[in-house]
């Protein structure tokens, strides 16, 4: 045994030695990384920047906000950006990448997901959900003094997108979508419901805090196709798009065109990265519901799952 | 105005009840008339000025070139310029200087200890020689280490440390200018109220894209956002220097630069003076902003605990915001009373710089045992207190156990208040809202008012804004109304009471001074998303002025006019109708315009909540990266809110004319 370790030792060195001296060297200016406000996207830029370290880069971790951070990204300003949502980056992201300044560089393996979302209880009062033909026989008890007799359905601020004004519209619901400006606002509506068992359906994504704290289920519409949004002619109304669920998107790394011509071997690296939603949401739990430091769980992250990322700077 | 009452009365009426036809039946007439145009602005006759400020940026951005550098490398070098000492700053209090970059960096010097920092702000406070004024500084820094704020706060301290000298510095020498010359004044005055009331969020995007990403470019946006009232205190202040004292200047040879900087601006320190204490409060309004865009510190504290629905967390934080910004604006106040003291030349040198030795030493002291004692070198974080869990609880206590009562109350207002304003506003064809506004314009400013108006409001029309632009009234518009209802009579009440004056100052203090973000998510808990929700965080935030101003009006009447009254026989009741409220109405009035300025400048934070208004638009704007957009948006908010101070100025000034204040 000894002695078998004593050689894959040597043969890494070796091969390292080997593969350094082919390998294009890396600027020794720090890499730029945005931080946003966020759990999850500090952590999953913690990790990338500690196995970076680890591999001999120079980070600077820098404060930005998620959308705005484009323009720092396109002159250069910022080089990494580690969470770029599909499902509400697209816009920006299709902007800032025209020009070739701004480059995605691939899925982080997380998907996001957002649907309609209610809590267990509500089940009581609404047996036939998740279905969502069971939508409309409940609307009545998910309505509020404003929107009576139609449901109130708490939507994602309109900058996320989601086309639930004409989803409602195309699936014939009896609700009333009402936006709410920020996802703080969202959960805090949230929270507030569930302390007093009181009805609630609202816009949840995940990976996400919420759906782990609070116990409930997503709606189930008609399958997400891309013919679904572009063909009226799909699905049950045959007049109209939207009649279906929600897409769920890719988290994407989006980068500096800087990146990979300033530093090659950290590009690769952060290529790379994948983690997978089970991974991210339960080091989000940690962190929000149980207390912990990012920096904690990321270190725990890191001593677990040694080969994951060694194969990533290899 | 007395000979013309009865006529104007007539008029008003006349017009108000047309208004109301209008409300009625416009839509009606319009459809029947074929001029759907006049309900709703057709899109094709929109004018894209948006999307040219959006290209026009992108041209200054890639393109511009003065003869040897581009316009990229002039913004770039002013923010290297004040990168530096912000660096040496922060360096200094919160992040220790390091060689290197990234993790290979060394700590040279460990930032200055709590213990330090505390005393060299203490010392600043004995100076004055005010005992309570010495307790609350040394207390607040005190309570920063205790909750365990210590680092986020000195982050923030260090940006304030940077943004306030260069607001007053650039206001000052504005102020200057506009007092030498007329011409830059009449430019000056119309670039300043667009930097009041333009909301930040829409000049945010384009600084970003100038001055690159980072803590710089919030700091810029924090100077934009407190340096007009520094220049309008500046050109006050000299102009209000006695003309006898310049005389004497003048007589005893002065050059005009020593006119300047030995005779005026000496003589004029105390109203110079309010303008920095007015830069340093609205630069601690913007620390929540400047967090979204890479400040760090408090405000990105307040920020995430909301995101997490951390109540607690936001409100400690929150409030270590009120307690650094109370401080140091205390501390700043307490300087403009203090009067230069004879020196005498024969005081030893521990005497004059007792303090400063005693700062240095403990700056040395603590340095050299931060090496061996944790405790010195940072508050350690098991001794640091939370009542997290406290305002947890009380929130989850309210919530469950008066849910329903304030469930009530907001059906009731909702029903019979902010419904049928809305639907008022929403139903009136623009162009009869136009003229109405325009003539009101011209009844109290006459023509050259009126003429602005007219123009400013076109411009929200052509935009394509009206509807939001409405929205964006009736929202103000109704916050305002409950605000004045709330606050004047606890004006009127603090203007008659010391006590109760002394109260409401540090009640008032405190809510301007805490980020709204704070009961936003309070406030959406208990009232859900919606208008209402926007319309309490809009009364909150602007009922200050409100009652500020009211309390002063009625405070600074002229104390023969009470007493006349009094021998006259007036019964309490007469006196604060008849004698003290008339006079104290032009004051009242500015109380007023500033509550609607206040609202006006809430509206960006309320579409985080989801409204439909402007704000939203600037916000939508904003998220997407769309510069054009955000600043035709912000725009429009600004003129709305010029056209609204012009006119209750105008009415203001009338008023006092009417009362022989002026």
């Amino acid at each position: 045994m000894k002695f078998n370790n004593k050689i894959i030792t040597l043969m890494s060195v070796v091969f390292l030695f080997a593969a350094h001296t082919v390998r294009a060297e890396d600027s020794k200016d720090p890499i730029k990384m945005t931080l946003h406000d966020w759990t999850g996207q500090l952590i999953t830029t913690n990790i990338m920047a500690e196995v970076l370290k680890k591999a001999g880069s120079n980070i600077e971790l820098v404060q930005a906000d998620y959308l705005a951070q484009f323009a720092g990204l396109q002159t250069g300003d910022l080089h990494l950006a580690m969470e770029m949502w599909e499902t509400t980056g697209r816009d920006a992201m299709d902007e800032y990448t025209a020009d070739g300044r701004v480059v995605n560089i691939g899925s982080t393996g997380m998907e996001g997901i957002e649907e309609w979302w209610y809590p267990s209880y509500m089940k009581d009062v609404c047996p036939g959900l998740p279905n969502w033909e069971a939508l409309n026989d409940c609307a009545e008890a998910f309505s509020t003094a404003e929107t009576s007799p139609m449901g109130r359905y708490l939507g994602a601020p309109v900058t996320w997108g989601g086309f639930d004004d004409e989803r409602v519209e195309a699936l014939g619901l009896d609700w009333e979508v009402i936006h709410a400006g920020t996802d703080a606002a969202l959960f805090a509506e949230l929270e507030s419901a569930y302390q007093r068992k009181a009805p609630i359906m609202l816009w949840v994504y995940a990976p996400h805090w919420a759906p782990a704290k609070f116990d409930g289920e997503w709606v189930e519409f008609p399958e997400y196709t891309t013919e679904c949004y572009t063909d009226p002619s799909w699905g049950t109304n045959k007049n109209s798009a939207h009649d279906c669920g929600k897409p769920r998107g890719p988290i994407w790394k989006v980068a500096s065109s800087q990146l990979e011509e300033k530093w090659p071997n950290a590009y690769k690296a952060v290529e790379s990265f994948t983690l997978s939603n089970d991974e991210m949401g339960s080091m989000i739990v940690a962190v929000d519901l149980e207390g912990g430091t990012v920096e904690g769980v990321v270190a725990e992250w890191m001593a677990n799952n040694k080969s994951k990322w060694e194969s990533w700077i290899k | 105005m007395f000979y013309k009452k009865n006529h104007s009365q007539v008029n008003f009426f006349f017009l108000l009840t047309l208004t109301f036809i209008f409300y009625l039946y416009g839509k009606e007439w319009c459809s029947y008339l074929g001029i759907e145009w006049a309900i709703k602005y057709p899109k094709q006759f929109i004018f894209p000025l948006k999307i040219y400020i959006s290209s026009f940026v992108k041209w200054l951005m890639n393109e511009a070139h003065f003869v040897i550098f581009s316009f990229k490398d002039l913004t770039r070098s002013i923010s290297w310029i004040i990168e530096q000492p912000y660096q040496f700053i922060l360096s200094l209090f919160a992040k220790g200087f390091y060689k290197g970059q990234g993790q290979e960096a060394q700590l040279i010097l460990p930032p200055l200890s709590w213990i330090a920092v505390t005393t060299i702000i203490t010392s600043l406070a004995i100076y004055t020689k005010d005992k309570v004024l010495v307790a609350l500084v040394s207390l607040s820094f005190f309570y920063l280490a205790v909750f365990g704020q210590w680092n986020s706060a000195m982050i923030t301290l260090s940006s304030i440390i940077i943004a306030v000298p260069i607001g007053v510095l650039l206001g000052l020498s504005l102020g200057i200018a506009s007092y030498k010359s007329k011409i830059i004044e009449k430019i000056i005055r119309p670039v300043l109220s667009l930097m009041q009331t333009i909301p930040v969020f829409a000049y945010l995007v384009p600084i970003l894209v100038m001055f690159g990403f980072g803590p710089v470019s919030a700091l810029i946006a924090t100077v934009i956002y407190a340096m007009p009232p520094m220049v309008h205190t500046t050109i006050l202040a000299l102009k209000g220097v006695d003309p006898q004292i310049k005389d004497f200047g003048l007589i005893s040879g002065c050059t005009n630069r020593q006119l300047m900087w030995k005779v005026l601006i000496p003589s004029s320190k105390s109203t110079i003076m309010v303008g920095v204490n007015q830069v340093i409060m609205l630069s601690f309004n913007m620390v929540i902003i400047a967090s979204m865009i890479g400040a760090g510190g408090l405000g990105y504290d307040v920020l995430t605990s909301l995101r997490k629905l951390d109540i607690g967390g936001g409100v400690e934080s929150g409030l270590a915001i009120v307690i650094l910004a109370v401080a140091l604006d205390r501390l700043s106040q307490a300087y403009v009373r203090l009067r230069p003291e004879s020196k005498s030349k024969n005081q030893s040198i521990f005497k004059k710089y007792g303090l400063l030795l005693i700062c240095l030493a403990v700056m040395a002291a603590t340095y050299l045992m931060g090496f061996v004692s944790e405790f010195i070198k940072s508050y350690p974080e098991e001794l640091s207190v939370s009542t997290s869990v406290f305002w947890e609880n009380s929130m989850r206590f309210i919530n469950v156990n008066y849910y329903d009562l304030l469930e009530s109350i907001k059906v009731f207002l909702l029903i019979f208040f902010l419904m049928p304003i809305k639907k008022f506003f929403i139903a009136i064809p623009w162009p009869w809202m136009v003229i109405i506004i325009t003539i009101t314009a011209w009844h109290y400013g006459k023509f050259k008012l009126s003429i602005l108006t007219f123009l400013l409001l076109m411009f929200i029309v052509i935009s394509g804004l009206w509807e939001k632009a409405m929205i964006t009234i009736y929202l103000c518009g109704s916050s305002v109304i409950i605000a004045c209802l709330i606050g004047i009579p606890l004006g009127i009440f603090a203007g008659l009471n010391k006590k109760a004056d002394r109260i409401l100052t540090a009640f008032v203090d405190t809510l301007q001074t805490l980020p709204s973000f704070v009961y936003l998510i309070p406030v959406v808990m208990l009232f859900r998303v919606g208008d209402f929700t926007a319309m309490i965080a809009v009364i909150l935030y602007a009922l200050a002025p409100a009652i500020r101003y009211t309390a002063h009006g009625i405070k600074n009447i002229n104390k023969e006019l009470i007493e006349a009254s009094l021998i006259s026989g007036c019964t309490p009741r007469q006196l604060l109708f008849k004698v003290r409220l008339p006079l104290a109405l032009p004051e009242i009035l500015l109380g007023i315009n500033q509550t609607i300025m206040l609202a006006l400048s809430m509206l960006v934070i309320t579409a985080l909540v989801g409204t439909r208004d402007l704000g939203q638009e600037v916000y939508i704007a904003l998220t997407k990266a769309d510069i054009g957009r955000g600043l035709v948006a912000g725009l429009c908010v600004a003129f709305i809110a010029i056209i609204a101070d012009k006119i209750i100025v105008a009415s203001s000034n009338r008023l006092k004319i009417k009362y022989g204040i002026m």
